[in-house]
C-alpha cells in the first residue's frame, strides 16, 4: 500500500527536532532511516503522522570514547555498525549483530537508534543493548536522561521514552580484555526477523544473556545466566526455557521457538568453550 | 497542519547523472516517483514492505529500497536506476552473464538482482558461492531457483578479478621494465 501521512518537515538540530514535536502536539513520529517506519506506514499500521526527519543532525551520527563508555548516536546506520573499527574493539557484540539485520539494501538507510526505539521484540539491537548492559541516552525539553537498557523496554513495541523526547544515543561499557561476546538466531531466510536469538557477553566470568523474538520484549535470562556461570550448560537449557515467555504466530509455534532457545544456548556455550 | 509541515516537497536531486527538480507530495515512495512521475519504469515494485527487493535501486552509491524510502527523505542525493545504470555500461558484463546464464525468467526481479550485484561485483576479489547467496538473501525471485544467478555473479565477480589481476600485474611489469632502465 501507499503511505499515509500528515505532513513531513526537516529537523537541523536536536532542539529543533524537540521544538517539532511539541509543535506537532502528539501527532510527532520521528523518522530516521525509515526502514521500519516506512514499512508499517505501507501496511498501514500508522497513518496520519507528521513525520520529523531527524537524518540530517550530524550530531547523532558515529560512534566516540568517553570514559569508559563507548557512545553510539541514534542515527549510526548498520552498515556503519557493521564496519566501525571503534565499535568491532569496544562492542563487538554490536559489529557481530550488525550484519543479521535484514538485507544489504536496509544496512545502508537503517539505523540503532530506529531500532532501539521502535523496541521490535524479534530485533537484534535491544537484546545486544540489555546483554552488554548498556544506557539509553534521551534528549527532553527538560534536558538529558539515561535509562539502563534493561529499564528501557516495557513490552511491544514499547519503551520508556516519553513522546517528547528523541533517543540521542546508546552507551555501552567498552569490552574489557578477555570479554567474549556472541551472537546466534534462526530464521527461515537469512536476514528476516529471528524466530529465536540469544545475544551472549561474559564479563568477568559472568553472563549476561538477551533473548530477542522469544517474548514480547527482549528478555534479560537471569536463570539461564546463573546455570551458566557454574558451567551448568544441561541447567541452563533448562532455565532459559522458563526465562523466555515467547508465543505462537504463522511463523512458529511458542514450543518450537522455545527448542530453538535451547539449541542456540547449547551453540553459544560451544562458542564460549563453557562446560 | 502546522507551519512547520508540509504536505508537498520541492526537491532536487540527480536522476541517472541528469539533475532534476520536482515538487512530490511528501508522502511519496521514491519507487513512484521513478516509475510514475518520472516515467523510469525499470524498477519494478513487488511487496512494497522492503522483503522482495524488486525495488532495489542506487542513492549515493549505496543499495537502497526503493519502497522504504521517501523522495522526500533525499532531497541532493544521486539517484542511479537500472536505466542509466545499462545506458552508462557499468553493469552490461553482470547483464550478459544473466542472459547467458539464464538468470532471469520472467525478469520482475532482474533490475533489483543487478542492483544488489553490482555492489559484490565491486567490491575486491571474488566472493564465495556462500557470499553471494547471503548478499543477495534480500532479493526474491520466483523463478530460477537461484542457483542461475549466482552463478551469473560468481561469472563476472572471476572476470573483473581477472581483469583486476592482469592490470596490476601489467603494471608491475611496466614499473620492473622503468626500474630496469633505471639501474
Amino acid at each position: 500500500m501507499k503511505a499515509s501521512i500528515g505532513g513531513y518537515t526537516r529537523a537541523e538540530t536536536v532542539s529543533h527536532a524537540l521544538s517539532l514535536l511539541a509543535e506537532a502536539n502528539g501527532a510527532g513520529r520521528l523518522l530516521a532511516g525509515g526502514q521500519s517506519l516506512i514499512a508499517a506506514l505501507n501496511l498501514g499500521t500508522t497513518s496520519g503522522d507528521m513525520l520529523i526527519d531527524i537524518a540530517g543532525i550530524g550530531a547523532l551520527r558515529g560512534a566516540r570514547i568517553d570514559g569508559n563508555r563507548l557512545i553510539i548516536g541514534a542515527l549510526t546506520r548498520h552498515a556503519d555498525i557493521a564496519s566501525d573499527p571503534l565499535i568491532a574493539e569496544h562492542a563487538p557484540l554490536l559489529a557481530k549483530a550488525a550484519p543479521l539485520v535484514a538485507h544489504d539494501a536496509i544496512r545502508n538507510r537503517g539505523t540503532i537508534g530506529g531500532s532501539l526505539a521502535y523496541a521490535d521484540p524479534a530485533a537484534e539491537y535491544p537484546a545486544c543493548a540489555i546483554a552488554l548492559d548498556a544506557t539509553i541516552i534521551l534528549e527532553g525539553p527538560n534536558g538529558t536522561r539515561q535509562v539502563a537498557a534493561q529499564d528501557f523496554f516495557l513490552g511491544l513495541f514499547e519503551t520508556a521514552r516519553a513522546d517528547d523526547e528523541i533517543l540521542a544515543a546508546i552507551a555501552v561499557p567498552m569490552a574489557a580484555d578477555g570479554e567474549r561476546h556472541v551472537i546466534r538466531e534462526a530464521a527461515r531466510r537469512s536476514g528476516d526477523y529471528a524466530l529465536a536469538g540469544l545475544a551472549v557477553v561474559r564479563r568477568d566470568g559472568r553472563h549476561r544473556i538477551g533473548a530477542f523474538a522469544l517474548g514480547d520484549r527482549p528478555l534479560l535470562c537471569e536463570g539461564a545466566m546463573a546455570a551458566l556461570d557454574g558451567g551448568d550448560i544441561d541447567g541452563a537449557v533448562a532455565a532459559l526455557a522458563t526465562d523466555v515467555d515467547p508465543t505462537s504466530d504463522t511463523q512458529a509455534s511458542a514450543a518450537y521457538r522455545r527448542h530453538l532457545a535451547g539449541v542456540l544456548l547449547r551453540r553459544i556455550a560451544i562458542d564460549l568453550g563453557v562446560g | 497542519m502546522t507551519d512547520s509541515f508540509q504536505s508537498r516537497i520541492d526537491l532536487e536531486m540527480t536522476i541517472n547523472g541528469e539533475a532534476v527538480e520536482l515538487t512530490v507530495p511528501a508522502g511519496r515512495h521514491l519507487i513512484d516517483v521513478l516509475r510514475h512521475d518520472l516515467g523510469l519504469t525499470g524498477s519494478h515494485v513487488g511487496c512494497e514492505h522492503g522483503v522482495c527487493g524488486a525495488c532495489t535501486i542506487l542513492v549515493d552509491d549505496s543499495t537502497v529500497r526503493g519502497c522504504l524510502t521517501l523522495a522526500a527523505q533525499l532531497q541532493g542525493c544521486e539517484v542511479w536506476t537500472i536505466e542509466g545504470l545499462t545506458e552508462k555500461g557499468v553493469i552490461a558484463d553482470l547483464q550478459k552473464a544473466f542472459v547467458e546464464r539464464n538468470a532471469l525468467q520472467c525478469g520482475y526481479c532482474t533490475p533489483g538482482m543487478l542492483a544488489s550485484a553490482k555492489a559484490l561485483v565491486e567490491a575486491e576479489g571474488v566472493p564465495s558461492r556462500e557470499t553471494i547467496r547471503e548478499h543477495m538473501s534480500g532479493n526474491y525471485c520466483r523463478c530460477t531457483g537461484y542457483e542461475a544467478i549466482v552463478d551469473a555473479i560468481e561469472t563476472v565477480a572471476r572476470q573483473r578479478a581477472d581483469e583486476t589481476g592482469a592490470r596490476s600485474r601489467a603494471g608491475e611489469t611496466v614499473a620492473k621494465a622503468r626500474a630496469g632502465a633505471r639501474s
